[in-house]
């Protein structure tokens, strides 16, 4: 009985592994996707070190001129990302 | 069943780690089926898991683990933790963790960082496939299933020691730690591997190893206080080499999670970030060898065993294939950016990892002396606490300075008025505390403590700046009160806010560990009922003995009632107590004498304050009731002489007479009471090292959580998937 389950078990393992390899490959769309989730995280990030840097001149840590100048540099970059989401998610 | 698990796991994960190999040189998938594969492996150990709990539930002594660590007498909870006070428990822990956090971290990634996710979830695997045929390969110790023919009508019980529930749990999250730490170990070799080393693999992996360090803190800190709570000795912290083995990857795990950062928001430290978190992932194996292969001495180990080598073989792989691969890519590991000041964010956080470099590679080195030495001169020698606190307290100290200068530094560059502005009143009040202390207490004349408390008052000082001045300006911006301006600060800005949280923990916590260091009053003092003694400023009085006996954990408690005053005025009742186990490694020829000379363990009579501790443990002195116990043991003797020792009802007669001689010791105990030894610590502030880790501990929970908008576009790239893949088959 336990050889049985235990064969049961192998089989049931063997397919849920293999249920990929019986599918037709998607290549371009995955590739995408992974290219826009990474665009994504990088917006994500860039995002939070523009309000970071607002937090930082808040408290004084930054003069009105520091500030001005590590906000122009990460929103340009910022707009570098979008961009390259736009054009990613418009096909291009 | 549990053991085909175990084979059906080891098959699943050499499998996932070809398969993603195959994946990450062609058709993704592969990939797709590795990380099912991984899925499956998880969903096979937590079946062994249970199949193992289930075990210790039901104590079916023909499990080898289940006879050597529990009985039938073993509270229920501490069955089910008993799977990992054995060699081959721990593995399966190890393997299981494992296989939960990878498939974690793979279900996360399953869209992106194509080129390294397979080379990751690879190194995972092998991991996984090593730990399985460690169990499978290395002999019974190390084989969680292993069985016993016949199996013992009982089994030996739980190691008295570790019948703490502080104990209980710290195996678990130190392990855990251990093994979340692999993750971004995986993705640094994945992202080498793929020559992709910008920050993508350092933003997938970062939850992780924070979650690591927030499991090892649990893990250090309760081993810390089951060592204040149980080991008789009056410390929390005894340099002991798996204690080192545990703070060490903590320590460059923290490092890590600092220049991490550096690297995600300017593009430096790529190669010490990667050098960082291989050292992490080696530490961390390097601490499962230490307890697992009994090479070096120490109250943890469990003795030599047969797994040792191969794990050691392991952190050899792990370390030179490492740093081969970071030599072969250092072309693409070069910085994006330079340190534009000395005085910035960058600067300062390398600082601070140089500090806690530093302090690792000091414990390494009195860790390791032992087997150095040996290895050179033929003669083991070790180094004891004194070396460890002379060159590890300087460090902690500008540790505990980094972690209010840190917070105050911007990122990139902060000009010397904007720096006079932060900097003044964390300094002022840094000046103040110094002045005080030097003034009105006993810190005059310990100069390291004075210097700890006075950068523990700047970095708390400059934490404080920080909230006040995050508070001022969200009120400025949305108005609302003080707290709920700080709700929304902490709320909208984790990471940060987190990070100072766990910062002031950390200050806090080294406060507690100068104060109980540098000031403690110790005394052992050798009283009869009656008699008193001075410690500091308590007198100790002990007013009378106590004794119980607990058949159902064949346990016998002796103890005292100590009257604690100050000033003549009663401060506490302490009541200190040693147990003495039956069942463990009892002599059968003498089993009374066996009683008191096998397993016992401390029960510590402690008044706790936020002031600190009056801490005490007793060491009876049981030469006055030596001639009642040999006198137990000759007649047990004679009662069975010629009867054949395993038969049940000689062992249950036995059990009995043995029960009813240490009732008459007990009672011969407190009626004539022999003088007992005490421990009497005074330890001043102790209390806050507990405060300060659960202040560290809710700052990193606070920075692990998700924030809503995070929340919100994970539901939203549900739908978007699900769309997409409804698209694809129409």
């Amino acid at each position: 009985m336990e050889f049985v389950l235990i064969l049961a078990i192998l089989v049931a393992v063997a397919f849920f592994v293999t249920v990929p390899l019986r599918r037709p490959a998607r290549r371009g769309e995955t590739e995408l996707d992974a290219q826009l989730a990474e665009l994504e995280a990088r917006k994500e990030a860039k995002y939070r070190e523009i309000r970071d840097t607002e937090i930082d001149r808040a408290t004084g840590k930054l003069s009105q001129d520091e500030w001005r100048r590590q906000n122009d540099e990460l929103r340009r970059e910022a707009i570098a990302i979008l961009k390259r989401l736009d054009e990613l998610q418009s096909g291009g | 069943m549990g053991a085909a698990c175990l084979v059906l796991a080891l098959l699943a994960a050499l499998y996932a780690a070809g398969a993603a190999i195959a994946g990450a040189r062609g058709d993704r998938r592969w990939v797709d089926s590795s990380r099912r594969a991984t899925y499956a492996l998880a969903a096979l150990l937590t079946t062994a898991v249970v199949i193992l709990e289930a075990a210790f539930l039901r104590s079916d002594f023909s499990f080898r683990l289940v006879a050597e660590h529990s009985s039938t007498t073993t509270p229920t909870g501490y069955k089910l933790t008993a799977l990992w006070s054995s060699q081959g428990g721990s593995l399966l822990l190890w393997a299981w963790v494992l296989s939960i956090a990878s498939s974690a971290v793979l279900f996360a990634t399953r869209n992106r960082l194509r080129e390294i996710v397979p080379w990751a979830a690879a190194v995972l695997m092998g991991f996984a496939a090593f730990f399985c045929a460690l169990m499978l390969l290395s002999g019974p110790d190390a084989n969680p299933f292993s069985r016993l023919d016949p199996a013992p009508v009982e089994g030996a019980g739980l190691t008295p020691l570790l019948r703490h529930p502080a104990m209980a749990i710290h195996p678990p999250m130190l392990y855990s730690g251990y093994v979340f730490f692999t993750v971004p170990f995986a993705f640094a070799i994945g992202a080498l591997i793929a020559r992709k080393v910008d920050a993508s693999w350092i933003r997938s992996t970062r939850r992780f190893a924070l979650i690591a360090w927030t499991f090892l803190t649990i893990g250090v800190a309760l081993g810390a206080r089951w060592s204040y709570s149980e080991l008789g000795w009056g410390g929390y912290w005894a340099w002991d080499p798996v204690e080192n083995a545990s703070l060490m990857p903590w320590l460059i795990g923290t490092a890590f999670l600092h220049s991490m950062m550096v690297q995600e928001r300017r593009g430096m430290l790529k190669v010490w970030n990667v050098s960082l978190i291989v050292a992490t992932a080696a530490l961390a194996l390097l601490g499962t060898f230490l307890v697992r292969s009994g090479v070096l001495d120490s109250i943890h180990a469990f003795g030599a065993s047969t797994i040792g080598p191969p794990l050691l073989v392991l952190i050899a792989v792990v370390v030179l294939g490492s740093a081969a691969l970071i030599v072969s890519r250092l072309d693409d590991l070069r910085s994006e950016k330079r340190i534009d000041s000395l005085f910035s964010r960058e600067a300062i956080f390398l600082v601070n990892n140089l500090l806690l470099v530093g302090l690792c590679a000091v414990i390494f080195w009195g860790t390791f002396f032992p087997l150095i030495s040996e290895a050179i001169t033929g003669t083991r020698s070790s180094v004891g606490p004194p070396f460890f606190n002379r060159l590890a307290t300087p460090i902690a100290i500008l540790l505990v300075l980094f972690t209010g200068i840190g917070p105050l530094v911007a990122w990139r560059r902060m000009s010397r008025e904007t720096a006079k502005r932060v900097f003044r009143w964390p300094s002022v009040a840094a000046l103040v505390v110094a002045a005080i202390l030097f003034a009105f207490t006993d810190a005059r004349g310990e100069p390291l403590a004075l210097a700890l408390f006075a950068f523990a008052a700047f970095a708390l000082a400059a934490l404080g700046q920080e909230f006040a001045r995050g508070i001022a300006a969200r009120r400025v911006l949305s108005g609302g009160s003080v707290p709920s301006a700080l709700v929304a600060i902490v709320t909208r800005n984790r990471r940060r806010y987190g990070g100072y949280i766990v910062h002031a923990g950390i200050a806090v916590l080294l406060i507690g560990v100068a104060a109980s260091s540098s000031f403690q009053t110790s005394r052992d003092v050798f009283l009869s009922p009656g008699e008193s003694e001075r410690v500091g400023d308590f007198d100790v009085t002990y007013v009378r003995p106590t004794q119980s006996v607990d058949r159902e954990e064949n346990r016998l408690t002796l103890g005292a009632v100590l009257d604690v005053t100050r000033d003549g005025e009663p401060f506490a009742t302490l009541r200190p107590s040693r147990n003495y186990y039956s069942g463990r490694g009892v002599d059968p020829a003498a089993p009374v004498r066996g009683f008191f000379e096998g397993e016992a363990t401390s029960e510590v009579g402690r008044r706790q304050s936020l002031g600190g501790d009056v801490w005490t443990a007793a060491q009876p002195d049981l030469t006055r009731l030596d001639p009642l116990i040999d006198r137990a043991d000759e007649r047990l003797a004679e009662i069975t002489e010629g009867t054949p020792p395993d038969a049940p009802q000689v062992q249950s007669q036995i059990a009995a007479l043995q029960g009813a001689a240490i009732a008459e010791i007990a009672s011969r105990y407190v009626d004539d009471p022999p003088p007992t030894n005490f421990r009497v610590n005074v330890n001043p502030l102790v209390t806050w090292i507990w405060i300060g880790w659960l202040i560290a501990l809710s700052g990193a929970l606070i920075a692990l959580w998700p924030s809503a908008e995070a929340r919100r576009r994970r539901v939203a790239d549900v739908y978007a998937a699900r769309l997409a893949r409804d698209l694809s088959r129409a």
